[in-house]
């Protein structure tokens, strides 16, 4: 229990905040950087832990984003039961691009074109199918009841983004001490090695990747739900991709809070640019690109690598522990 | 939709003691201004100014600030004690979520309306935020017909939907056509692939059979497209009387100078919101590639002296008049009007100003406002053609300075 | 669909555009095979390289095909002091760092853009912009034509500049084997940002190529990204011949499949050749083992 007791104070703290300001811009900016970091910890997951980047997890968001919307559009399911199966069908989409990719014995940059590639056949496929629209894109009719997962308020969005985040807070401290963990983790630093010690390399990254998609798909799921309005570009365009892999690098790729860490650093900074360049359009950009710079170039291990190493040099400066290397 | 109970509503309660109207908790905090002063109003304006759709969103800003600056020059709301317009700029990114989170900030500095939005995506996003607050919105430019069928009752739709655009397209084409003897009986559509290009396509794919004409080929397209000779190619392979685009800017400048190197000439070219067809812009880079294309699109109305007039000043700032200028300038205009009328900045108040709105003082050829279910029913595109070197309005009639020049001359 | 008065001119279309594609992809793979990094920055450079063609003719009046040359040199020095002064330092030598450097960076100029121009949609309108060659049913427009041309000729240069120079043999030998190029005395630092230039240099040439008859906003190189990726993977990460070939085929693969599934559908056709070809050979056509 005791390794779960930081994820339990960061929830509370984060649970704490309606009750501290009414202001529907503070809660709408933290569902959004929740949600990054939702889809980011996916990635976390599979290119953090597992050392397999891919640039193309807009393709299980996009898929749990449209599962839920022509659901419940187009054969009238109940949203939460669209939410569920929006999920699988992600964890689905992930399992088959892993099993063709890892079978096929893709790494490194490879596995991760590849990825970008499947997400961009999927966004095309979606921008002329009819059952999504095609180009005009699925419209989830406004409902404000809590059966159709639609609410007045911004609040319980809140709650539920929060309590998917804690949950895959959760997954990854108990993968992080599970025996799949340290497979992970052995074929990410070495893959020969950890196959040559019996790992089966290919089932540990596909179940890695199957749960990355599944949890990738949520936030799909709840983007649905949040803005009513999905295309495409939308569900599988490349802003979702980069979203994911931005927030875990950033907060420290390969560690449980990363990602969280990275979505709520990355975004404040978005909206602390933005208040800098009103007149100048584009001028925010630039300033929140070099400061994005900035970080990598002080920040090697990611946000979270900072914390440590202050926290190390508080606790035990004169530690008789290694270094801890990078992941 | 009421408020959340947590929310107190202290601008009320110190509305209600006579302190004026004072911008309470969010992340901006307003100065407190003084009673002397007739408060300003505080009007969102939402735009794409940057991402893929800057241009169009930084025309759309020129176009709601230019009316704002007139407005408070003239005086301000006179019926709020002369009170000026104080325009809260926002950048909606090109995206849904860029947009929402303006919405939500303009909420917060409450202002008493916002306007804009440009991309259909982003309108759609913004109008429903806006509506957890009551806050009236009023759409610039975005067609998609779900706009208005949602039954909000805070969105207003200035300018016209896809089915009313169609509808007049198909029913100009059709007349232009009669009156040039019928020359033409078969078209090829090329369109882009996204909310506008698809939605317009399917209806033209409906009705233009019924109106005697048929479809030779349907091509859609991406946005960006980064070369239209395959689909010249095409075009060329099924000799169509008639070339129905519909997409954005840079990919009609392409389409365009492709099918002039390829010397593609059909009898028309018939453009349904064409995204360079009737712009000032493309007749100055392009007149040999512009000359005679006919586009059914948002347009001022060509006799009213105020559009000459804003027009003439736009031009002298450097920048062209497109439509995302004078929609938003009218769209603002509007709003100060329903301002006046309902004599607050109450926004249920603005919003019932809004629903009974007559306005005819804006610069588009609609005749006075009328909103039914949020769609001014008066909104209609016009048809122009690029004659000479400058754009001419065909039809209607009511309008027109020109005649259609229908088939189109050899080259 | 299937007469020859389509396919024929649709093919030839195909190499065109597969042409400057192939040009795109080709700095993409030398910066890949050598620094091993994934160029996020480089569709924006594409647009900067291309907005610099653009006032070279406005302003000064030069034509693009002129301008490739000093353009050319300029772009190599803003590439090699990238690398030299930016990516290298911030990326710390780790690909994930480095990969979020290229991704700033290309925001950053994107934005730059933005600012500095503005998002109008500027064009150029050369004599002979509209020339054509007739090749049987086929129209080909001059500019695609010599654009052709032109980068055959780049790709032959830059092969032997590969083979036959020092720095070449440098460059191939840092791409094969880091430590003992280092360990042969050869500054490595330098040569990632020689290899960095260069790769900015082929854009360059390229935005030359293209502006005769594409146009330019801050976010106009963005949409070759994604295909030149694909290309360089298809012809094996480092390989320039790899590039040039891939690069024609993905042109008429794209050409091809636009003709028979639609422009928009048709996209797809490259992008599952290019998972089909990935699946069944991870190394590319050209490529060394991952």
């Amino acid at each position: 229990m005791k390794a779960f007791m930081p994820i339990a104070v960061v929830v509370a703290l984060l649970a704490a905040v309606p009750f501290v300001t009414a202001s529907n811009v503070v809660l709408n900016f933290l569902v959004v950087a929740l949600l990054t970091a939702l889809v980011g910890q996916g990635w976390n997951l599979l290119g953090g832990y597992g050392g397999q980047y891919s640039f193309g997890h807009a393709a299980f968001f996009g898929t749990g984003a449209y599962a839920t919307a022509i659901l419940q559009v187009r054969y009238g399911v109940n949203a939460w039961l669209g939410f569920a199966v929006g999920i699988a069908a992600g964890a689905a989409v992930g399992a088959v691009i892993g099993g063709l990719s890892f079978r096929s014995g893709l790494k490194g940059s490879y596995f991760a074109l590849v990825t970008l590639a499947f997400a961009e056949v999927l966004r095309i496929v979606a921008s002329v199918a009819p059952i999504t629209g095609a180009g005009v894109g699925t419209l989830i009719k406004l409902d404000l009841r809590p059966e159709a997962l639609q609410f007045q308020s911004r609040v319980p969005f809140y709650w539920i983004i929060l309590g998917l985040v804690a949950v895959s807070l959760v997954i990854m401290r108990m993968i992080e001490d599970s025996r799949f963990g340290a497979y992970l983790v052995a074929l990410r630093e070495n893959e020969d090695a950890a196959g040559a010690l019996g790992v089966n390399t290919t089932l540990v990254k596909l179940a890695a990747m199957t749960v990355s998609a599944a949890i990738a798909a949520a936030g799909g799921c709840f983007y649905a739900q949040y803005f009513l309005f999905i295309d495409a570009g939308i569900a599988y365009g490349p802003w979702i991709s980069i979203a994911a892999l931005l927030a875990p690098i950033v907060g420290g790729a390969g560690t449980v809070f990363g990602p969280l860490l990275g979505a709520l650093v990355v975004k404040t900074l978005g909206e602390a640019t933005k208040l800098v360049a009103v007149d100048a359009p584009g001028l925010d950009l630039v300033i929140y690109g070099c400061v994005l710079i900035l970080i990598v170039a002080f920040a090697p291990s990611g946000i979270a690598g900072l914390l440590r190493k202050a926290w190390q040099r508080i606790t035990a400066p004169k530690s008789l522990q290694p270094e801890q290397s990078h992941g | 939709m009421s408020r959340p109970y947590w929310s107190v509503s202290r601008r009320r309660f110190l509305q209600s003691t006579g302190l004026g109207a004072v911008a309470v908790t969010g992340l901006v905090n307003a100065p407190v201004v003084s009673r002397a002063q007739a408060a300003a109003v505080k009007v969102g304006v939402l735009h794409p100014v940057s991402g893929a759709l800057s241009y169009s969103g930084q025309q759309g800003r020129l176009g709601a600030t230019m009316a704002i600056d007139e407005i408070n020059a003239a005086g301000g709301i006179k019926a709020l004690g002369g009170a000026k317009i104080e325009a809260v700029l926002g950048d909606a990114q090109s995206t849904p979520e860029g947009g929402n989170a303006e919405v939500e900030k303009m909420n917060s500095a409450e202002v008493a309306a916002i306007v804009g939005g440009y991309a259909s995506a982003i309108c759609l996003a913004a109008s429903q935020t806006a509506a957890r607050y009551d806050l009236p919105y009023i759409i610039d430019v975005g067609v998609v017909d779900s706009i208005v069928t949602r039954g909000l009752k805070n969105t207003f739709r200035f300018g016209p939907g896809f089915g009313v655009i169609a509808k007049t397209a198909l029913d100009n084409l059709v007349s232009i056509n009669d009156q040039a003897g019928k020359v033409a009986k078969t078209a090829v559509i090329v369109h882009e692939d996204s909310a506008f290009g698809s939605g317009l396509a399917k209806l033209l794919n409906a009705q233009l059979p019924d109106r005697g004409f048929q479809v030779l080929a349907t091509i859609p397209h991406p946005t960006p497209t980064r070369d239209f000779n395959n689909v010249v190619l095409q075009i060329k392979a099924q000799n169509p009387d008639l070339v129905i685009p519909a997409n954005y800017y840079n990919e009609y400048v392409l389409l365009a100078r492709t099918m002039q190197q390829q010397h593609v000439r059909p009898k028309g070219i018939y453009s349904v919101l064409g995204g360079a067809a009737s712009s000032y812009k493309f007749v100055k880079e392009f007149p040999e590639a512009a000359q005679y294309i006919m586009d059914c699109n948002h347009w001022f109305d060509p006799k009213n002296p105020k559009a000459i007039e804003l027009k003439k000043k736009v031009e002298g700032k450097g920048e062209f008049f497109t439509y995302e200028v004078y929609m938003n300038y009218s769209c603002v205009l509007l709003l100060a009007d329903a301002l006046e009328r309902a004599a607050s900045a109450d926004r249920a108040k603005i919003t019932a100003a809004l629903e009974s709105s007559t306005f005819a003082g804006h610069v588009m050829p609609y005749g006075p406002t009328k909103f039914v279910n949020g769609q001014n029913q008066g909104a209609a595109p016009v048809n122009t053609q690029v004659l000479g070197n400058d754009i001419q309005v065909i039809l209607p009639a009511a309008f027109a300075s020109a005649k259609p020049v229908f088939p189109m001359p050899p080259a | 669909m299937l007469s020859p008065a389509i396919l024929v001119p649709a093919v030839l279309n195909g190499l065109m555009t597969g042409a400057v594609y192939a040009l795109i992809a080709l700095g993409l793979t030398l910066i890949y095979g050598v620094l091993h990094i994934i160029n996020f920055a480089h569709g924006a450079l594409l647009t900067a390289a291309m907005f610099a063609a653009f006032f070279a003719y406005k302003v000064l009046g030069l034509d693009p095909y002129l301008a490739a040359t000093p353009l050319t040199v300029l772009f190599f020095g803003l590439g090699y002091a990238l690398q030299r002064f930016v990516i290298g330092p911030a990326g710390h030598g780790d690909d994930r760092n480095i990969l979020l450097v290229t991704l700033g960076l290309a925001i950053v100029i994107e934005n730059a853009l933005l600012v500095a121009f503005r998002g109008d949609t500027r064009t150029i309108n050369l004599p002979y912009a509209f020339d054509v060659i007739e090749v049987g049913t086929a129209f080909l427009a001059v500019p695609r034509v010599v654009a052709f041309a032109v980068v055959i000729l780049v790709t032959l240069a830059l092969w032997l500049f590969m083979r036959l120079t020092d720095t070449g043999k440098a460059i191939r030998a840092v791409a094969k084997e880091k430590f003992g190029a280092e360990l042969s005395g050869i500054d490595v630092g330098h040569i990632y940002a020689v290899t960095f230039g260069l790769g900015t240099a082929c854009v360059a040439v390229a935005a030359c190529l293209l502006i005769p008859s594409y146009y330019v906003n801050p976010t106009a190189g963005n949409a070759f990204v994604l295909i030149a990726f694909t290309i360089v993977v298809l012809g094996g990460m480092g390989s320039v011949a790899g590039a040039l070939i891939a690069g024609l085929f993905v042109g008429v693969v794209e050409s091809l499949s636009g003709l028979y599934l639609g422009e928009s559908l048709g996209q797809i056709g490259i992008f599952v050749m290019f998972i089909l070809v990935l699946l069944l050979r991870p190394s590319g056509l050209f490529g060394e083992r991952a």
